[in-house]
């Protein structure tokens, strides 16, 4: 699915890591922490092709993304769904255009995705709030809105930057058990965070391998979780 | 894919419509920018069509007419007439040629001296009006036997005349299209202006767009239907208001010259219905070319 080789990435000439090497193997799931600043946004970022590694090679889907032209990376990030830390929406659309948006850019905005969408966001709780507009929505109730629309294409990959950072304990299980329920349909699962209960609680849940980005390298931990 | 982005403009797209925040400054600008050009392009556009009928008119009018002012004592005018009009007959390139009669003189003379005019008291000169044939004539060869054989005849070529007024039309003319391009230049150069300030302004919206996985196209594609369309109905409106205004001026008829025949004659009154699809082609290819490079930018 992305494979990452021998991987570097520099900040206007300052190294934040190198060397990374990782396959996400299709039905994967993993948990990416580290400490803020160490590069987990970036990783991510490079996984999904908004940035081009400055050393090594990053493949989407078998092709190598230094090769894809911005169509490409356009036509790739259709197969992966992308939930930011900071929840960006189009302001001036309702929540529900906002989640449908993937379906409508794809030209696939159709009466029956209309069934999908609905059922989507009564899966994250936000029915009440379909015809709200984002700046109408809390923390949670818009990281639980970006969640829904990175599923909405039903993608096979999905990568989450600290997605339960701002919803409370029980929906965050909530998100967990919908990722966790996503990856046993045979979704590649890749959640960026630094809440250790989470990942502690996914253990249960969950075959996952949990890697770390430290002193701009790579490593796998688990085992003093 | 310029085609299939035309197909997009007239195949409506609501969706697409929508991801593009509604309006700010932008639209009021490209409204009014619009709608002034096309104003202009009207005025432009009827100067021009002016100015060529008017060197039209004037070609054929007097392209292939002369004349011959014959003055001689009383006694010898009318034998100076013969052997001007047999000269003529015997010239190659004369079409035709006719010694006008007193009522055809007195009628030239009439706006100047009035109905009452003693014409047969007064020594006036015997004019004959020559038509050329099509290749023309040979005009120093004809003064020069003129000159021998009836030495009171006097050829006036109109064209000596009527080249610099003809020339002086062509100019106004082409006056009016070069104004014609520059307005179109700067409607371009006020859209460029206008989208790429739009497309930076919605730098966020192109990142929700892209993360979501929309191509450059689409996006493009959702600024360059929505400028499009902004200055087709600015530039309708500009249109409309210029043709009033044109419908408005004085007309003074066949009398007229360039100011007074300043509108649009017979056809000529579908010109202007060029102007504001001429405006919204003008607009879509610089909002096109302005997303491609805000989106190469923004990448």
């Amino acid at each position: 699915m992305i494979e990452l080789d021998n991987v570097a990435y520099s900040y206007s000439g300052a190294a934040l890591f190198s060397g990374l090497s990782l396959q996400l193997a299709p039905g994967s799931f993993h948990f990416l922490t580290g400490p803020s600043g160490s590069g987990k946004t970036t990783f991510l970022k490079l996984c999904y092709g908004a940035l081009r590694a400055t050393e090594g090679r990053v493949s989407v889907f078998d092709t190598d993304v230094a090769d894809m032209d911005r169509d490409a990376v356009a036509f790739a990030r259709r197969r992966i769904g992308v939930v930011h830390q900071d929840c960006q929406f189009l302001d001036h659309l309702p929540l529900a255009e906002n989640v449908a948006l993937p379906l409508t850019v794809t030209g696939q905005a159709s009466v029956d995705q209309v069934d999908n969408l609905r059922e989507l966001l009564t899966w994250v709780g936000l029915t009440a709030k379909a015809d709200a507009l984002p700046p109408e929505l809390s923390g949670g109730e818009r990281q639980r809105a970006a969640l829904a629309r990175a599923l909405i294409l039903s993608p096979d990959v999905i990568l989450a930057d600290e997605p339960t950072g701002n919803v409370d304990w029980e929906m965050s299980q909530r998100l967990l058990r919908l990722l966790v329920e996503l990856n046993k349909m045979g979704k590649t699962v890749m959640i960026a965070t630094h809440d250790l209960m989470l990942i502690r609680a996914a253990k249960s849940l969950v075959p996952a391998r949990i890697l770390r980005i430290a002193g701009g390298t790579l490593q796998s931990a688990g085992a003093d979780l | 894919m310029l085609l299939a982005r035309f197909k997009g403009l007239i195949t409506r797209d609501a969706g697409a419509d929508r991801v593009v925040p509604p309006a700010g400054f932008t639209v009021r600008l490209t409204l009014f920018t619009a709608a002034a050009m096309a104003f202009l392009t009207v005025f432009a556009l009827a100067l021009s069509l002016a100015a060529g009928r008017l060197a039209s008119t004037w070609g054929e009018e007097l392209a292939r007419a002369s004349t011959i002012r014959i003055s001689a004592p009383e006694g010898q005018l009318a034998a100076q007439t013969a052997t001007v009009l047999r000269v003529l007959e015997q010239t190659p390139g004369i079409d035709s040629a006719r010694a006008l009669t007193t009522d055809e003189q007195r009628a030239l003379l009439e706006p100047w001296f009035g109905p009452d005019l003693p014409l047969e008291s007064l020594p006036m000169p015997q004019i004959v009006e020559v038509q050329e044939a099509k290749g023309g004539y040979d005009a120093d060869g004809l003064r020069l036997r003129l000159q021998a054989e009836a030495p009171g005849a006097v050829l006036d070529e109109h064209n000596r005349w009527r080249r610099p007024l003809v020339a002086a039309a062509g100019r106004l003319r082409l006056l009016g299209w070069v104004a014609i391009g520059l307005i179109g230049a700067a409607t371009g150069a006020m859209v460029t202006l206008a989208a790429h300030a739009a497309l930076a302004a919605n730098a966020q919206v192109i990142a929700v767009l892209r993360l979501v996985g929309a191509t450059d196209g689409y996006i493009a594609g959702a600024f360059v239907r929505r400028f499009t369309l902004r200055t087709l109905t600015g530039a309708a409106v500009g249109t409309f208001a210029g043709l009033i205004v044109l419908l408005l001026m004085p007309s003074a008829g066949d009398t007229g010259g360039i100011l007074t025949g300043l509108r649009f004659g017979g056809l000529q009154w579908l010109w202007p219905l060029l102007v504001p699809l001429s405006a919204a082609a003008v607009a879509f290819v610089a909002t096109e070319l302005a997303a491609r490079r805000v989106l190469g930018e923004l990448a």
